[in-house]
């Protein structure tokens, strides 16, 4: 496997000039556009890791007249709040990457799903857009974003959630298919990209795709901003190449006594010291919307995963069964195993049941509950017991 | 509770009767009372032409969107595993102290609610909370005590 080591990098918070970029973008075809988002195995940055290239191709492919860009700001994983120092930081990219991307697919109007924890930002969130609105209409291209806003629902970070809470609707995730590139907002074709991967797609559009494959590696293109909290002495937001192993991550980030990494947060998975050096952060390891969370040894990894499985409880729209009660039983069930009230075998049930959530239920948020269950459970199972 | 006079209206005129406007709508209320009556609800069901259950249903999946009474301002602690891992409780407690009422509670003048929150974005700056909209962070139990002393002088 291909192992870089760590190196930072200056590519989502570089300051470049907007006008310019989104100019030699509209002078582009929409498959050109496509081509270069293809070509740099850029793959979607909120964690599923779908790629950014095909997504638009997709899109792009329908022949409706009425297409949507959404942009999803609602981030809402424990552990990540990189969207929002991009946000914060660098707005200006994020509604140009949405504009590439409305070249690209067709589409003249965008809409911004920001969870209502960054309802601080809006102020300036609107003055930035303003200026985008002007700076669009000089070039001449015809394109509009609006912004909606989340009420402290995690479940709306799931895309199809997301578009029913636009519409006005509970935040319950659809049915797939069909996907929203065929069937979206509004029941249109939509392209949904997180915030980074849209001010990615609009440097690979200034640097080209040819540069941006330099980073990474096959599985792992470019770089990536990472969030990064818990027992650091170095906690906050930094842009790493992919390809990384969790032991060089560690190694520069740790406080000297990590025993785990929770990479990707409550839905992603707990890597133990062991196995620090053989693990790649990337999707060819395990995967990251960007979530570092380092644990030391004065931590139980019991409160750890009670306190992911009491979040999912609450977050689970509970529409489906096996998230709504399986999110409940796991949490009952290490009460249990730790009160003594049920054997430590007992476990190896509630694996089983982590297991049937992946396979029954509807969403992603189900579907990724057994991620850190299993991990957690399979690592430090006598922190759970005893 | 709070009279909703020309609000709903008002809310209407800006965002519009579609029902892609009833999240906008009904935000924009709480925005400005911190929750949301019954006489709110059933009053943009109308304007909505929709039934009063679809804006309960659709209010209620929300935790922001509250349909219990709150206080002026809404302290939301943030309870998810890093601010928890980095002295939550003592934040919580400090709070309980100073405003003399539990979690879940708001106090009797009407003036602070405290409750708990998932995380908020803010795990490299632990603990936080919410005071409304905004944001507090890297918190110990005498910054947050000087933080919502402010408040009680507004």
């Amino acid at each position: 496997m291909e192992n870089r080591g760590l190196i930072k990098v200056d590519l989502i918070f570089e300051t470049i000039d907007s006008g310019k970029v989104l100019s030699k973008a509209f002078r582009m075809s929409n498959d050109e556009i496509i081509k270069e988002i293809l070509d740099s195995g850029l793959r979607g940055r909120g964690g599923a890791g779908f790629p950014t290239g095909m997504k638009w191709k997709f899109t792009a492919a329908e022949k409706d007249q009425e297409k949507y860009i959404v942009c999803n700001a609602d981030e809402g994983e424990p552990g990540t709040f990189k969207d929002r120092e991009i946000l914060d930081r660098v707005a200006y990219k994020v509604f140009g990457g949405m504009a590439i991307a409305g070249k690209a697919i067709g589409s003249k109007k965008g809409y911004v799903y920001l969870r209502g924890e960054y309802r601080f930002l809006l102020p300036q969130l609107y003055t930035e857009l303003d200026k985008f609105h002007k700076l669009i209409k000089e070039i001449g291209y015809d394109f509009s974003i609006e912004f909606r806003m989340g009420s402290g629902a995690y479940i709306c970070g799931e895309e199809s959630a997301l578009f029913e809470s636009i519409e006005g609707f509970r935040g319950e995730p659809r049915n797939k298919p069909p996907y929203p590139t065929t069937c979206g907002v509004f029941n249109k074709p939509t392209s949904i990209n997180n915030v980074e991967t849209l001010v990615t797609a609009m440097m690979i559009i200034e640097k080209s795709a040819a540069e941006y494959v330099k980073l990474g590696t096959q599985d792992s293109r470019g770089s990536k901003v990472f969030s990064i909290s818990g027992d650091t002495p170095t906690p906050g937001i930094f842009e790493l190449e992919l390809g990384m192993t969790v032991g060089e991550f560690v190694a520069e980030f740790g406080d000297g006594d990590t025993k785990a990494v929770q990479v990707g947060g409550a839905s992603g998975f707990c890597v133990p010291r062991k196995k620090f050096d053989e693990t790649i952060i990337g999707f060819e390891g395990v995967p990251t919307g960007g979530s570092m969370k380092l644990f030391n040894s004065s931590r139980s990894m019991y409160n750890v995963l009670h306190n992911y499985l009491d979040f999912f409880t609450e977050e689970s729209c509970g529409q489906c069964t096996p998230c709504r009660v399986g999110c409940q039983q796991l949490l009952l069930g290490i009460e249990k195993v730790k009160k003594g009230e049920m054997k430590s075998v007992y476990l190896n049930e509630l694996v089983k049941l982590a297991d049937t959530m992946k396979v029954a239920s509807k969403c992603g948020l189900g579907q990724s509950v057994g991620n850190a269950f299993k991990s957690i459970v399979e690592n430090f199972r006598e922190e759970i017991i005893y | 509770m709070y009279n909703t006079g020309n609000l709903v209206k008002e809310m209407v005129e800006r965002h519009g009767r579609n029902r892609d406007s009833l999240m906008p709508i009904l935000q924009d209320i709480v925005g400005r009372h911190n929750y949301l009556t019954d006489e709110a609800m059933v009053e943009v069901a109308k304007e909505l032409d929709i039934s009063a259950a679809e804006v309960y249903g659709t209010a209620s999946f929300y935790s922001f969107l509250d349909t219990e009474p709150r206080g002026r301002y809404v302290i939301r602690v943030c309870k998810t595993i890093t601010c928890s891992m980095k002295g939550k409780n003592d934040i919580l407690g400090a709070i309980e102290d100073l405003l003399k009422i539990k979690l879940g509670e708001t106090t009797l003048d009407n003036q602070f609610s405290l409750l708990e929150t998932n995380c908020i974005g803010w795990c490299h700056k632990a603990p936080a909370i919410l005071i409304n909209d905004m944001p507090y962070t890297e918190l110990t139990p005498e910054k947050v005590l000087d933080v919502i002393k402010g408040y009680m002088n507004k």
